[in-house]
């Protein structure tokens, strides 16, 4: 992991996206680490393409602007994809993350991805309606980021779903996230 | 042991009003500060605090309501942003004229037209000659650590003012960062129990307050209010000692960061300076010699400690997120020109205007600028004295 770990996320208003960062973002607080988990505001409508950011570092995070050259790209819907260019800024060694399910080699080719940079796919649509009967693709995607950034474990993020959701939700609920992020840390795909 | 989490601004100000357990809040929610009140509610609902929340229709009746209960002997807090604090002007002047110990939570944002939500810190800016005290906080860490001070502060024996703590809209209130928070006993000890002075609910002992002063003793009033403000810097560091025993952060009336063998420097207040104060480690690494100061006590302005600090240097920009219309400079610039005029030998002064709602300040900004101020220092030719930067020509 380099120094600072710089995420960008491309969701839409109503997906959990900002949720997603503020539970990475938890998680990632043990072991001393210093994070943020920022969204970018505008007119917050149902459906809206946004942007949220994560910076985790073991140093302390003075910036408070907006991730520039994110070192993970996460596109919680692929639809954004035809609109927005989510490769913006992201160095060579990039990572992106893709709800579709699609192979990540066609995902590759569209986003036209340099060959040091990596494509992984995973369909955290389906797997959350399959687990919480809605489609709400952050836990998965979560569960995949948990993976590629290696700089927290899987338990760890179990753990701070668990937290998270307990004040709000069913047991039932809970359970169905937590199986969720087990299976995109699961069943992630790269090309 | 303090507890580290991952919140956002208006979470952290919110638990600092909960741990103080104030007796009376009245409030008008505006955005950026909605959640930090709302959150303060869920606690008195939770019966988390002991407080009295007051529902009020309006921000000037808020702080109506704030004055009244403050002046009845109680501990009063309120938070607001822009407009908000613009409809409670008039009464700003009555509680720091009246001498009570309000605590008020600043949420910066950008003052209509046109509306704008985001960070802006002409709403502090406007407020800055009200007769309160102001501690401007870079990040959630500090807004927390200020709002615990500001009541140590308002409420000594020797000061008795209003305070005002400031932090950023969104960029610091909307934004999660890891940060510590003291325990409840410890945060309850520091605060102390409230002491009243003159409280209207002592029917033993009636008083009046807000009578007619007329010429012929309303200016010994003021000098009266300028003197106390002149007693509140010492009162400031004594305050921040005895809270690095219980927190171990140090807090000043300003901050340097690599100032003091700097040739060129940074003045910027809240979240930029952090941004700023990355860029400078690169600037330092490349063998310039860039520093930062970063004002903490904005009202009372500590000017000659400001001058000395800042008087050894080549070139200085002070950055400002808010203007002075029609006062060629912006509102922080006015004040370091200010605190630098007396010295023979000073810097030479620029001033950006940067930031202004909620536009983001990038590290590329502070490049600019650093570069600007190397050539500054170099040749002493000045290209121009005031200018907004990362705006569309």
């Amino acid at each position: 992991m380099a120094e600072t770990l710089e995420i960008r996320w491309h969701g839409r208003g109503g997906q959990g996206t900002v949720t997603a960062a503020k539970v990475f973002a938890d998680a990632c607080l043990s072991g001393g680490r210093y994070v943020q988990a920022f969204p970018e505001y505008g007119p917050e409508r149902s459906g809206a393409p946004l942007r949220a950011y994560n910076r985790v570092s073991s140093k302390e995070l003075r910036m408070h602007c907006p991730v520039l050259k994110p070192n993970i790209v996460a596109v919680v819907d692929a639809t954004l994809l035809d609109g927005i260019d989510v490769t913006e800024g992201a160095p060579d060694d990039a990572v992106f993350i893709v709800n579709s399910a699609k192979d990540p080699k066609e995902l590759r080719e569209k986003l036209k991805a340099k060959p040091t940079q990596r494509v992984l796919t995973v369909d955290a649509t389906k797997i959350a309606i399959e687990n919480i009967g809605r489609p709400l693709p952050n836990s998965p995607m979560v569960g995949v980021l948990a993976k590629v950034s290696g700089i927290v474990g899987l338990d760890m993020i179990l753990e701070d779903v668990k937290k998270s959701f307990g004040k709000k939700f069913s047991q039932k609920i809970i359970d169905g996230n937590l199986e969720a992020v087990k299976r995109g840390y699961e069943e992630v795909r790269e090309g | 042991m303090p507890k580290i989490v991952a919140v956002t601004g208006n979470e952290a100000v919110a638990e600092a009003f909960r741990q103080v357990n104030p007796d009376v809040c009245a409030a008008y929610p505006i955005t950026p500060s909605t959640d930090l009140m709302q959150r303060f509610a869920s606690f008195v609902n939770n019966g988390k605090v002991k407080t009295e929340i007051i529902l009020v229709e309006s921000e000037h009746s808020a702080m109506s309501a704030c004055i009244g209960a403050s002046a009845a002997g109680g501990r009063v807090i309120t938070a607001t942003s822009s407009q908000g604090l613009a409809l409670m002007w008039e009464e700003l002047f009555i509680a720091s004229g009246t001498r009570l110990p309000i605590v008020l939570g600043l949420v910066n944002r950008a003052l209509s037209a046109p509306l704008n939500i985001h960070g802006d810190h002409s709403d502090g800016m406007g407020a800055r000659d009200c007769g309160w005290i102001q501690l401007w906080s870079e990040n959630a860490q500090e807004a927390y650590d200020n709002t615990i001070q500001a009541f140590r502060i308002a409420e000594h024996m020797d000061i008795r003012l209003p305070a005002m703590t400031c932090m950023d809209g969104f960029i610091i209130s909307h934004s999660i960062e890891r940060m510590e928070y003291l325990d409840d006993e410890v945060v309850k000890n520091f605060a102390g129990e409230f002491r009243t002075v003159n409280p209207l609910l002592d029917i033993e002992h009636p008083v009046s307050y807000g009578p007619l002063i007329l010429p012929d003793y309303y200016m010994e009033f003021r000098r009266a209010h300028a003197e106390v403000m002149s007693k509140v810097p010492e009162v400031v560091l004594s305050v921040a000692k005895d809270f690095e025993k219980i927190s171990g952060r140090k807090y000043s009336l300003f901050e340097t960061y690599r100032l003091e063998d700097a040739e060129i420097a940074f003045v910027i207040l809240n979240s930029a300076a952090g941004t700023s104060k990355d860029v400078i480690d690169e600037f330092r690494n490349k063998g310039v010699k860039a520093g930062l100061l970063k004002p903490r006590l904005y009202r009372p302005f500590p000017y000659e400690e400001v001058g000395e600090a800042l008087k050894h240097l080549k070139a200085v920009c002070v950055l400002d997120r808010a203007d002075a219309f029609g006062a060629s400079y912006g509102p922080l610039y006015i004040d370091i020109a200010a605190s630098l005029y007396p010295y023979k030998e000073k810097p030479t002064l620029i001033n950006k205007i940067y930031g202004l709602g909620g536009r983001d300040y990038l590290p590329e900004h502070a490049e600019l600028v650093l570069n600007e101020l190397a050539e500054v220092a170099k040749t002493g030719r000045v290209k121009t004295f005031k200018e907004y930067i990362g705006v569309r020509e």
